[in-house]
């Protein structure tokens, strides 16, 4: 796979969730400017579950398509049900990503993770 | 959707005139120059006059022109045939050159041979010092590129080769120089006796002419050793049968080039300022990469501060604006671009870099369109960058 899919394209210029959500109940930043992708994921969580998903993201076409998805994949989903997610189902859900991108599906569920967990943190800490 | 295409340095179109003329040797005059009937003779000819547009080009003696498949083919052969007499293992190149030249470097480097990879300055400018210090008495080969692919900057090649034959003087010893044409050949005036080159490649398909050819300039036929062996074309350096169609269709694209040189550089030059003005004054956070007094007519290498290159790229790209980016994303590299690192920049603005490159076919109204979808990508980009939340704006 080397090209980039109808779906990959469709939601990298997908607007939806990207932006900050303010005071969020999880936060998770991931990558810096060397690797040349940075994720940051914003969570509003309801009794263990995602009720809003947002995103900002320094990156590639990949990065931010992977970005938009995985955000739109985890709404409505259980924080357990969301950790569930792999890199396989967010390329699954594109239709493909081209071999040398496939490192950008692995950053989202990292920033999905460290959002969580700040998330299960801060719970801890009311 | 209509296209605009701003990659110019990458490729060109093929001129209609160069197509028209190139036709009749796939078809008609079809023969092997090395045959002796008309048929080869007619052909032979074509050859014969594409050699001497080309040399006129460079203020070469024809026979002073090696054709070649390609630029690269001509950087190789340069590198890996140019005569390195025993025990003159140490070569010299510069960090920035294109990887038709780094590659071969790092072919001889695990062959043996010694390398030093001159540093640039945050202009893009090689550094004389770092020349004069590493030339010495086991020097045979260097090689700096005319003009960078990527920032466009044009590199002071006639005081390099006075610095090296001052050397050559002292040490009393042969030091080839060449120069990675490619950039400027048909963009800039060239003249291989003011440059005082033994070796410099060129290529067609980056002015106007087609794809599959290139050439060498060798100053003396003893300078190179053969290639490819076989027939003994090409004055027994590389055997091949001559690409005809397109040795005719780079005689013709240099000829034309060569018609209104002057007249198209002034014209290239001003689009890309007011291509750089303007961007500026309605983007923000935006830097120009490489010196803006020594550059290729028609290169503008931005960064924009705070978004990476391959998403402005494919944003600028689904509105039919054809541009390249210097980051890593796009070549599914790990490095941004190797040429804006030596220069000494981080590697965001590495990463959010790309190059506008303008040829005879772009026009002011083509730049307002582009600018004009630009902006809204750079904006839309940023306000989702993480990095840019930092800066207070959002």
């Amino acid at each position: 796979m080397e090209e980039y899919t109808d779906k990959v394209f469709k939601y990298f210029q997908k607007m939806d969730n990207m932006g900050a959500i303010e005071s969020p109940d999880g936060y998770g930043k991931v990558g810096n400017a060397k690797c040349g992708d940075i994720m940051e994921m914003y969570l509003k969580i309801d009794n263990d579950k995602i009720v809003d998903a947002k995103f900002k993201t320094f990156g590639c076409v990949a990065a931010i398509a992977t970005s938009a998805a995985l955000t739109e994949m985890i709404k409505g989903k259980t924080i357990d049900e969301a950790l569930q997610i792999t890199k396989k189902d967010i390329i699954q859900f594109l239709g493909d990503l081209p071999t040398v991108k496939i490192h950008c599906s692995i950053l989202g569920i990292e920033a999905l993770k460290k959002a969580i967990k700040n998330y299960q943190e801060l719970k801890i800490h009311e | 959707m209509h296209r605009y295409y701003f990659d110019n340095a990458a490729t060109t179109c093929c001129n209609e005139k160069v197509l028209e003329e190139m036709l009749p040797y796939f078809s008609k005059a079809y023969g092997n120059p090395s045959s002796i009937h008309s048929f080869g003779r007619d052909a032979k000819k074509a050859v014969s006059k594409a050699r001497e547009q080309v040399a006129h080009l460079l203020k070469a003696n024809p026979t002073q022109i090696l054709f070649t498949s390609s630029g690269t083919e001509a950087d190789n052969l340069a590198v890996f045939n140019s005569l390195k007499p025993e025990g003159k293992k140490h070569i010299i190149t510069s960090a920035i050159e294109h990887p038709a030249i780094l590659e071969p470097f790092k072919e001889l480097e695990k062959k043996g041979y010694r390398v030093t990879y001159l540093p640039v300055d945050n202009e893009g400018i090689v550094s004389e010092q770092a020349l004069i210090e590493a030339l010495c008495e086991e020097t045979s080969f260097v090689s700096i590129m005319h003009a960078n692919n990527e920032v466009g900057v044009i590199q002071p090649i006639e005081r390099f080769t006075q610095i090296v034959r001052e050397k050559e003087k002292l040490f009393n010893t042969r030091i080839l120089f060449h120069t990675d044409a490619v950039q400027t050949f048909g963009s800039i005036s060239l003249d291989v006796q003011k440059l005082d080159v033994d070796l410099l490649s060129c290529s067609s398909h980056k002015i106007y002419g087609p794809k599959g050819a290139g050439a060498l300039f060798i100053k003396h036929r003893s300078m190179i050793t053969p290639s490819l062996f076989g027939g003994g074309q090409e004055r027994n350096l590389r055997s091949s049968t001559e690409n005809v169609p397109a040795i005719v269709g780079f005689g013709k694209a240099a000829e034309m080039a060569e018609q209104n040189l002057l007249e198209v550089q002034k014209e290239i030059s001003f689009l890309r300022d007011y291509l750089i003005k303007t961007v500026k004054s309605k983007i923000s956070d935006v830097m120009v990469n490489g010196s803006l007094e020594n550059r290729l007519p028609g290169n503008a290498n931005l960064s924009f501060a705070f978004v990476e290159g391959e998403s402005i790229l494919m944003n600028l790209d689904l509105k039919g604006f054809a541009v390249s980016t210097g980051s890593a994303c796009s070549s599914g590299a790990l490095e941004p671009s190797h040429v804006l690192l030596s220069m000494g920049f981080s590697h965001e603005r590495a990463h959010g870099s790309i190059r506008f490159s303008l040829g005879k076919m772009n026009t002011k109204e083509e730049i307002d369109h582009l600018i004009h979808e630009l902006v809204p990508i750079i904006d839309r980009l940023r306000k989702m960058s993480p990095l840019y939340k930092n800066e207070g704006k959002n």
